[in-house]
């Protein structure tokens, strides 16, 4: 009776999953997608919890499993309420990597326990190897871009670092069939021991030397990729515990995150392979092929008169002004602006801030109509009868190399074409190249004046200044 | 040769749930206006975090006297709950926005 009650809230699990992953693709449903998906999630512990059994054999150390629900869910909370918005896809990375090394430590304890069973079925040790080898790389690559996009970590990449990342797969794998098919059989204890703990430490080698390389714009997409890995890894514990609802979660994820991951390079017109292999803004992808030359700067009462006498501005926003947390700011621009009889619009690229969509989730903490965000391509159409374009913070999305440029690591990737309206102005801290690492030849056109300074701060000044115009 | 038969003998209707969950997936999100990658992302994030499942069976099990076991266990369940609960309230979060933009 326990046992078929688990298996219907192990069904209600699925389908909630099911249900919410769809709700969560359509903007107007896609918050009451994560509440049902969240709803599943905790009949499926719960229903672990009390109802699970194996044997007739009901699960002890119910302390430990609340006690360790507690911490989890205090600091959990507290994390996802405390962090900024701009902090976002750091979050996302960081909770990411929990998952990963939750489903590693599964592993961990079901070898140990198959160890001390002198029996090892290949297939079973086929799925806890699996699990603790795609945990594994899925924790450390999300560690990795945890810290890369918290600035922490630099890219780094060195010559032959492509073919040393093979070497260690191949070397991986080797040693994950020889476990399955040859010491799973004859091999002591001690040895396959000591194979198992040689092949954890090489998973967090790969999954380090995985994400090192990839730098830039690529990130969301490496995340979005780790994050179907985890899906995966989750899904090996399905197959561990013939358990229906770990099976569709994982798997689900896993598939859901693999389009994902290719709907979102293709959003910045790159392959998946591309992604991996050719580093954005890596040591070798020159921050010098550069494009040098001189820049004008513009004062700030002259920024005020080119917008407030403007009949249409076009703000760009970028990562510069996520980080200055100048979103309020900006929006009482826009708001002074329109007052005076300008137009205002946003452009926003697809992968402005750091992940794709980031930007929107910015100003709509800020209450920036909806209407008045551009997607790339309506934006493009309009900078040609713009007279004035503002942008604060954001380098890569709007570098023309993109367009000309085959040498250029963004080549290909579309952008904003800020060059066809009148006059631009771009809000920086200082030249200093973007996140990409590359030279904006764009700052040294005729029509591009630069307006150095934190984002927030030069948009209070200017607010004033419009006020005295 | 033999025991990967047998395992798929043995599992053939997880195999089944895993090639049709597969499909499902790729039908699902296929199509995402890029606006909601970021939360869909984070979404997708929260589910997988369905591990915990596997992490309380863990640590449910494990022998009193086991203190690997237990301890791994438990840091499976704290890392797993963090990643659920984490996962589904930072989607909210980012979701709100998206609601409050609506309404002006």
């Amino acid at each position: 009776m326990q046992s078929s009650l688990l298996s219907i809230i192990y069904l209600i699990g699925s389908v909630t999953f099911i249900i919410g992953l769809k709700m969560l693709s359509h903007p107007a449903s896609a918050r009451k997608g994560n509440l049902v998906a969240a709803g599943g999630m905790t009949l499926a512990i719960l229903g672990t919890i009390f109802l699970y059994e194996k044997e007739g054999v009901r699960l002890h150390n119910y302390g430990w499993i609340f006690g360790g629900l507690a911490i989890g869910a205090f600091v959990g909370v507290l994390a996802a309420r405390k962090v900024k918005m701009t902090a976002m896809p750091e979050m996302v990375s960081l909770f990411n990597g929990m998952g990963g090394a939750c489903a590693a430590l599964i592993s961990v304890v079901e070898y140990n326990h198959l160890l001390s069973s002198q029996q090892m079925p290949a297939g079973l040790s086929l799925i806890i190897l699996l699990g603790l080898i795609i945990g594994i790389v899925s924790f450390a690559g999300s560690m990795i871009a945890w810290g890369k996009l918290n600035g922490s970590i630099r890219d780094y990449s060195f010559k032959g670092q492509h073919i040393f990342n093979l070497v260690i797969l191949a070397v991986l794998l080797l040693l994950a069939a020889y476990l399955v098919v040859i010491a799973g059989n004859t091999g002591a204890v001690f040895t396959r021991a000591l194979f198992f703990y040689t092949l954890l430490l090489l998973s967090i080698v790969y999954g380090i030397c995985f994400v090192m390389p990839i730098g830039g714009a690529d990130m969301p997409v490496v995340i979005s990729l780790l994050n179907s890995f985890t899906g995966v890894a989750a899904a090996c514990g399905g197959f561990l515990y013939d358990n229906p609802v770990m099976l569709t979660g994982g798997i689900l994820v896993g598939s859901a995150g693999t389009i994902l991951t290719i709907l979102m390079c293709k959003a910045m017109n790159r392959s998946l392979k591309n992604v991996l292999i050719g580093s954005f803004g890596g040591t070798k992808a020159g921050a010098s092929t550069g494009v040098q030359g001189v820049y004008k700067a513009i004062s700030l009462s002259d920024t005020a008169v080119v917008l407030a006498y403007a009949n249409k501005v076009m703000i760009v926003p970028g990562y510069g002004l996520a980080v200055a947390q100048a979103q309020h700011v900006c929006h009482e621009l826009e708001k002074l602006l329109e007052e005076r009889g300008v137009e205002v619009k946003y452009a926003i690229h697809p992968v402005a801030g750091r992940m794709p969509g980031h930007m929107n989730v910015l100003l709509a903490e800020a209450d920036v109509s909806y209407d008045k965000l551009l997607e790339m391509e309506a934006a493009n159409s309009e900078f040609p009868t713009t007279d004035a374009v503002l942008i604060l913070g954001a380098n890569d999305v709007v570098n023309p190399a993109a367009k000309h440029d085959p040498a250029s690591p963004i080549y290909g990737m579309p952008i904003l074409e800020v060059e066809l309206a009148k006059a631009v102005v771009v809000n920086k801290r200082s030249m200093k190249p973007g996140y990409a690492g590359i030279e904006n030849e764009l700052f040294f056109q005729p029509k591009t004046s630069m307006l150095f300074g934190d984002a927030k701060k030069v948009l209070q000044e200017l607010l004033t200044e419009i006020r005295n115009v | 040769m033999e025991p990967i038969i047998f395992f798929v003998q043995q599992h053939i209707s997880l195999i089944y749930i895993v090639i049709l969950s597969v499909f499902l997936g790729i039908e699902v999100i296929s199509r995402v206006p890029a606006v909601l990658h970021t939360p869909l992302m984070s979404g997708a994030n929260a589910i997988h975090g369905v591990v915990i499942i596997g992490a309380i069976i863990v640590m449910g099990q494990a022998a009193a006297d086991n203190y690997l076991a237990l301890i791994l266990g438990f840091l499976a369940v704290i890392l797993g709950t963090l990643n659920v609960v984490g996962g589904f309230v930072v989607t909210d979060r980012m979701l709100e926005m998206f609601k409050g933009k609506k309404k002006s």
